[in-house]
Order: structure tokens, then C-alpha cells, then sequence
């Protein structure tokens, strides 16, 4: 199908609307929760901005309102995509050690391996992030489920997490060959040719 | 433009493939869960790796590793203007006094080096205070014997705790003027705080602008929210 000039580019559904919405649910409340969360521990910014007891009360109800967000999506939304979504991250075949082994050519499913591991990571620090926090606003109010970790754990979360969303960014907003991939997180759909290139075993050579 | 919309397809090819994206998601969160019980002896490790690195690179007034957080309860801080403080010393006393910032950092002088535990888990080692001592400073309202306890009323409204007179007699207890060699900085308290490395940071209270001595010390503004009133550092407040 060649018109005048250039090839038309075809394009793929790669992500569900069910999964788009996960994605930006969890990175909007990321970026609330990490500026409300440095307020309240970094002191330069604590004593800049004040105002703790309404900066704890965002920090905590953002929290809230995130989880509350994922449960709603999970049961009002697609949960075959999901689930579908799910079974492929937890997914890792010959290939995808060849990836994370250095081999970047080696064919890569809807996800990458790389892709795969930020998810879990992501998830898993989700959880971790959710249960210390919660810890912290209860363990203020009953001394008995004060552990003595829990800010610490808090606190190494959120550098980690800053750490891998700054390379996440990077990779969907700059580096050339894979920031195409942001329009299938907005748009839901890539150009069949990049999908080819970038994830062979799930478009085909 | 032509859009397939399609649900995307699985992988088609799975060779040696295995499930194990499930295990490092558990991984990850059951180590995380072991660092909620020994994240204190960790971060001790770490934070000794990452102190001096923080001190070098000028991080250390950024990132507070190892150092301090700024805990407040009230909307903005108490600022100190030293024509207008005055330190109120009253209740189970003889002759209730009002004390000037100068007439305070006449009375004499004691320092000490001590460490400051907060109750949600942090620690800072090796603080400089400089201040008066409450023998020198009760003294000054001649207190009733019937008094047993201190009564700290913070400018940072509503804050404010109690101490045993016993315990403010500890050797390495005051109120704090000097921290790390300059005035009490304004997030610390400026321009006086108390000092009691025995007991967790909220018995420290900041802005103190009041003193009552009192026949009893009855629970102060964290203790009214579930603290312990006793806040002796690793008994107290759930830590065994």
C-alpha cells in the first residue's frame, strides 16, 4: 500500500486503555508522593515550605487515593488485559536472559526483559511503599506497630525509585530508538515497523 | 492512518521459558518486609558508608543521611526576636521570674556532646549543645518543695511536654541556646530547646517560652496522640 511518496505507517494496539490507565494512575501519584514525601524529609525543604501537619495529610491521602485508584481500575476495568499483561512479565524465556545479559538484539516479547524487570520492581516497591507508610501514619497513633526499619525502608524505596524513574524517563522521553514506545502508553497503539524491530516475537519479523 | 485494535497478542516463542518474574516480585518484598525489623542495624551500617560521602560532597544540609529531619506540629515556626522573648518561669515556685535572652546566656555555661534519638527511628550522633543547666536555672524561682515536675509550654503552638524534676537534674540535661557551635538554628527550636539524650526527641521539646513546675507530669502533646509519657530511648514507645 504505497501512495504518493512515503509508506503510510501502520499501526498496532500494544497496550489496553485498562493499561494505560494503570500506568499513569501510578505516575502521577508517583510524582505527588515523592513531592509531598521530600517536604516532609528533606530539612531544607521542611523548613521552606512548613506547613507539616497539611503536607502529611496530602502524603497520606495521595497514598490512599492511589491504591484506592489501582483496586477500582482492577475491578472495573479490563481485567483479561491485566491478567494477559501479568502472566508475560512473570515470563522469562532463553531470550530475555540473553537481554538482560548484555545481548539487546536478541528478540523480545510485547515486553522487553528490561521492561519486565521495571514492572516487577515497580510493583514490588509499590507494595512495600504502601505497607511502610501505613506502618508510619499508624505507628505514630499506636506505639505497638512501630518498627524500628520502617522510615528506613521508606526512605531507601523512594531513592531507589527515583533512581529507576529517571532511567525510565530517559528511555521513554530521549533515547531515540526505544521513546517511541511513550505514544503506545498514550495513544494505546505503535508503528508496526518499530514494533517488528523492537519486539519481534510478539509482530513478527 | 491505520489502526489495529486488536488486544495485543502473547509472545509466540517461549523457549526455556519460566516463571519466575512472580519469585523476584516476592523477593523483593519479603526483603523489604526483613528490613522492617532490622532496617536499624542496617541503616547504622549504611548510613557510616554514606556519612562521610554526604559531609564531602556538601549533601549533608540537602540529604539527611544520618542527619537531621525537621518535625513540626504546627503550621508555621515560632520566630525569635530577641527584644521581645522572654522565658516565663512559674507554677510551684517562690518568686516567678521573666528571663531576657541576655539575662539567660549570662547564667553559666555548660556544654556536652551527645547523641539524639527520634522515636520513628532516626539517630544523630555527636551533637555539640552549649546551655544552662536546670539546677542553675530552676533555681533562679526558688521552687516550691511540693514541685515534681516541669511543665514545657512551646511557642510552636499547640506543642508542649513534661519532665520529672529528677530527671532534669541528669548530668547531660539543659536548655539548649548553642547547637554545633552557632545559636540553636530556628528549626531547631531558636532560641532555646530542651536536651535529655536519655529520652526520645519529642520530650525535647523546641521554642520553649514557658516553664510551670507542676505537683505531677501529665501527658504532653505526642502522649495525648498514644506516646509513652516515660520516653526512656529503646524502652519505650514499642521498642523492647
Amino acid at each position: 500500500m504505497v501512495s504518493a511518496g512515503r509508506p503510510r505507517p501502520r499501526y498496532v494496539q500494544r497496550f489496553t486503555l485498562t493499561e494505560r490507565i494503570v500506568h499513569w494512575i501510578h505516575a502521577s501519584a508517583f510524582f505527588a508522593l515523592l513531592g509531598s514525601g521530600l517536604i516532609l524529609y528533606l530539612p531544607a525543604l521542611s523548613i521552606a515550605v512548613g506547613r507539616r501537619p497539611l503536607i502529611k495529610d496530602i502524603h497520606f491521602y495521595t497514598g490512599l487515593g492511589w491504591a484506592g485508584a489501582l483496586v477500582l481500575v482492577v475491578l472495573l476495568g479490563n481485567r483479561r488485559a491485566l491478567l494477559r499483561t501479568a502472566r508475560e512479565i512473570d515470563l522469562f524465556d532463553r531470550d530475555d536472559r540473553r537481554f538482560l545479559g548484555g545481548e539487546l538484539s536478541a528478540p523480545q516479547g510485547r515486553f522487553n526483559a528490561g521492561q519486565k524487570v521495571n514492572a516487577i520492581v515497580t510493583a514490588a516497591f509499590a507494595v512495600l511503599l504502601f505497607a511502610s507508610g501505613l506502618l508510619l501514619w499508624f505507628g505514630e497513633r499506636d506505639t505497638d506497630i512501630r518498627l524500628g526499619g520502617t522510615l528506613y525502608l521508606h526512605d531507601v524505596l523512594m531513592y531507589a525509585s527515583v533512581v529507576i524513574v529517571l532511567g525510565h524517563l530517559y528511555l521513554a522521553l530521549i533515547h531515540r530508538s526505544t521513546r517511541h514506545s511513550l505514544r503506545g502508553m498514550i495513544l494505546g497503539s505503535v508503528r508496526e515497523d518499530w514494533a517488528r524491530e523492537h519486539h519481534a516475537k510478539w509482530r513478527g519479523r | 492512518m491505520t489502526v489495529n485494535d486488536d488486544l495485543p497478542d502473547s509472545p509466540r516463542e517461549n523457549l526455556g521459558a519460566r516463571r519466575v518474574g512472580r519469585a523476584g516480585f516476592l523477593g523483593i518484598v519479603g526483603a523489604g518486609a526483613a528490613t522492617l525489623f532490622f532496617g536499624k542495624q542496617i541503616s547504622s551500617v549504611t548510613s557510616r558508608l554514606t556519612k562521610p560521602f554526604a559531609s564531602a560532597t556538601g549533601l549533608s544540609g540537602i540529604v539527611p543521611s544520618g542527619g537531621w529531619r525537621i518535625y513540626t506540629v504546627a503550621a508555621t515556626m515560632p520566630v525569635f526576636d530577641p527584644a521581645t522573648w522572654r522565658l516565663r518561669i512559674d507554677g510551684l515556685v517562690r518568686h516567678p521570674v521573666e528571663l531576657s535572652y541576655d539575662q539567660l546566656v549570662a547564667l553559666p555555661r555548660a556544654e556536652q556532646v551527645s547523641t539524639f534519638h527520634c522515636v520513628t527511628g532516626w539517630t544523630v550522633t555527636g551533637v555539640h549543645w552549649a546551655g544552662v543547666r536546670f539546677h542553675d536555672l530552676l533555681a533562679l524561682a526558688d521552687p516550691l518543695p511540693s514541685a515534681r515536675a516541669a511543665h514545657f509550654v512551646s511557642a510552636e503552638i499547640p506543642y508542649d511536654d513534661y519532665l520529672p524534676l529528677s530527671d532534669l537534674a541528669l548530668s547531660d540535661v539543659m536548655l539548649a541556646y548553642e547547637m554545633d557551635g552557632g545559636p540553636l538554628p530556628q528549626e531547631h527550636g531558636a532560641p532555646v530547646r530542651v536536651v535529655i539524650p536519655e529520652m526520645y526527641g519529642y520530650k525535647n521539646v523546641k521554642w520553649v517560652q514557658q516553664i510551670t513546675l507542676v505537683d505531677a507530669q501529665s501527658e504532653g502533646y505526642w502522649e495525648q496522640r498514644g506516646y509513652d509519657i516515660n520516653a526512656i530511648v529503646g524502652h519505650s514507645n514499642g521498642y523492647a
